[in-house]
């Protein structure tokens, strides 16, 4: 069984998935939202954030910041302990989950091993207590939507992956939620299946105009898919903003390391700034500032080669170099070489 | 590949096995045996023919050396079918209080398990004499089924605990997610997908009761259960009759697991033939 995608044609989307709502400004809104399990430091402390209508919102961090707990308590499944927590500008703090006009798709899927795909679909009209035929025929819709209704009588210990997440996915939508939340959708996927699941959400969150908050540890996944990234650390966001800005001006030394391909260095004046690892090169060059180190490792990528070096105060510094350039002169583990880079380059850190 | 030398210990506890497997399963088949024993035959080889005999005076219910088994049979399974139903109840609603802690939840849980340990004997006996001393009759429903679920209750729970810790809490989250009420989410998701530990417990309760007898046989009242009137048959004059009944204790003990297993498959097996339509 292969996981064939029609890729042709996008088929068409259910009637009117969108949320006809009066005009609000923000899709979700977090004010000064705080999480505490006990006595000690909170789980997420005291964060603010507005996600403007439609977006695709990415909450990403390393393992424990607390972005899975932000996402838990936007959906209700985490106690909100300090703090408010608006969908479409109404106050929704301790609504319950169903009441909040959110939906979640969980990390393990958590598919109704005992229902088929059609049948885990239908679960939100069943409850609702809509006629049988009734709900199949909007499953069956939605199982469309996601290129799964080929699939809809399969349970989900027959499914892959990626086709249990598919199911997931329309099992949320059918709720037709104000705003989806996606809690690590694709950690469990191999690279390649992940890579064409993202493009998937993206076309599905563009189709139904609704704002995803999508949870993940992967720098990559958040750059390619956010219109708003958001990267937290420590329980706290680091910095909050599209992905080229996050990217190209990292306001702290935390988001430059966390988000790769940068070097932090001290500024000639005092203080750090962040340089982009393309735009560092090896060999000393007038004009550049330069600091010594020695070849640490060295990875071809296929484009371009990764060169680490070590400084003399141990730290990691990491030039990314086309390889024509590289292997004209190429470097050997161990060498003593100086990473060089335009001051111009420099963006300081706060 | 080669064929990797097995070491000596791996022999040792081959024949280990064997040894205990001999010990548990070859007296049985003696019992098997010996209740087809000719009429003219005793509780020992050699068999004087072979014949169904004894298990005719059985069904008869006449004869010597029969006491009142029927009538015992009949008390046990009575009992055993209420003890199961009540160990099955309380076990999955004592369970699902368990998925969130609760104050006193570690104390009320390890009060429930030591009663395992306590021995029956006495658990009975002091039932017994609460019941007296509160001027109460012994009676099979009342303290026979108490004293028996201070037997069953902790296993059921025990097998609940482990089912439960199987179920992945997010299936639950994610029905609350979808507006299940309390009830749909038991009846639609909880329920469905525990079923066969469900059954587990209801099997095992029934089992465990229809062979209790340390804190059973102060408190059923009027009337011997089963494994009490065996014990009674083999103080009194014995006849192969007690093989026949063994052999059909375990005839029926099978039937019932075979039977279990039967309908968890045939669940299983409805649930795929559904979707391959």
């Amino acid at each position: 069984m292969t996981l064939a995608l029609k890729t042709e044609t996008p088929p068409p989307a259910p009637a009117k998935p969108r949320q006809v709502t009066q005009s609000h400004r923000f899709d979700a809104e977090l004010v000064a939202v705080t999480k505490r399990y006990g006595p000690g430091a909170p789980a997420v402390d005291n964060i603010s954030l507005r996600i403007p209508r439609g977006s695709y919102c990415c909450l990403l961090g390393p393992s424990g910041c607390g972005k899975s707990t932000t996402l838990r308590m936007l959906a209700g499944h985490e106690e909100v302990s300090d703090g408010a927590i608006l969908i479409h500008d109404q106050e929704i703090t301790h609504a319950p989950p169903v009441a909040r006009g959110t939906s979640m798709m969980f990390q393990d899927y958590a598919l109704f091993p005992h229902l088929s795909a059609l049948d885990n679909v239908a679960f939100s009209l069943k409850v609702q207590g809509v006629a049988r035929g009734e709900r199949r025929a909007r499953a069956k819709e939605y199982l469309e939507l996601v290129q799964m209704d080929h699939l809809a009588e399969r349970l989900p210990s027959q499914m892959s992956g990626g086709q249990q997440q598919r199911v997931a996915l329309a099992r949320s939508l059918i709720t037709r939620p104000k705003v989806l939340l996606l809690d690590e959708p694709l950690s469990a996927l191999d690279p390649f299946l992940r890579i064409r699941m993202r493009a998937e959400l993206k076309r599905i969150q563009k189709e139904l105009g609704i704002s995803f908050i999508h949870v993940t540890h992967s720098q990559d996944e958040a750059l390619a898919l956010a219109d708003l990234v958001v990267v937290m650390n420590n329980a706290v966001i680091m910095q909050a903003g599209a992905a080229r800005e996050v990217y190209e001006t990292p306001s702290n030394a935390f988001v430059a390391r966390f988000l790769g391909g940068h070097n932090v260095v001290q500024r000639a004046g005092g203080g750090e700034a962040s340089v982009r690892a393309d735009q560092c090169v090896i060999g000393a060059r007038p004009g550049l500032r330069s600091l010594p180190g020695t070849v640490s490792m060295i990875e071809y990528q296929g484009t371009a080669v990764r060169v680490s070096v070590t400084g003399t105060d141990g730290e990691e510094l990491t030039a990314l170099m086309p390889t024509g350039a590289f292997f004209n002169d190429a470097l050997e583990l161990g060498q003593s070489v100086r990473l060089s880079w335009d001051p111009a380059d420099e963006h300081p850190l706060g | 590949m080669s064929t990797r030398k097995r070491p000596l210990s791996f022999y040792l506890l081959a024949g280990l096995t064997t040894v205990f497997l001999v010990y548990v399963y070859a007296p049985m088949a003696c019992l098997y045996i010996l209740s087809f024993q000719g009429p003219e035959g005793g509780m020992s080889f050699p068999m004087v023919g072979w014949s169904t005999h004894w298990f005719q005076t059985l069904f008869s219910g006449e004869g010597q050396g029969l006491g009142d088994v029927p009538g015992a049979f009949q008390r046990s399974i009575r009992l055993a079918a209420c003890t199961a139903v009540l160990t099955l109840v309380i076990s999955v609603t004592a369970g699902l209080a368990y998925r969130r802690k609760f104050p006193g939840s570690g104390a009320v849980f390890y009060a429930a398990i030591a009663s395992m340990v306590l021995p029956g004997i006495f658990v009975g006996f002091g039932i017994a004499l609460m019941f007296n001393l509160l001027g109460w009759q012994v009676n099979w429903f009342t303290s026979g089924i108490g004293a028996q679920l201070t037997w069953t209750l902790p296993f059921g729970l025990l097998i609940m605990f482990i089912v439960l810790g199987r179920f992945r809490s997010s299936y639950e989250e994610a029905a609350v997610d979808l507006g299940a009420s309390a009830s749909q989410r038991f009846r639609w998701v909880i329920l469905p997908i525990i079923l066969p530990g469900v059954i587990g417990i209801a099997m095992a309760g029934l089992t465990s009761s229809y062979e209790e007898t340390a804190r059973t046989s102060l408190n059923v009242g009027m009337g011997n259960t089963m494994p009490m009137e065996v014990m009674g048959l083999l103080n009194a004059a014995a006849t192969p009759v007690l093989f026949a009944i063994g052999t059909l204790t375990t005839l029926i003990s099978f039937s019932l697991i075979i039977l279990s297993l039967v309908v968890m498959t045939q669940l299983a097996k409805r649930r795929s033939m559904r979707t391959n339509a």
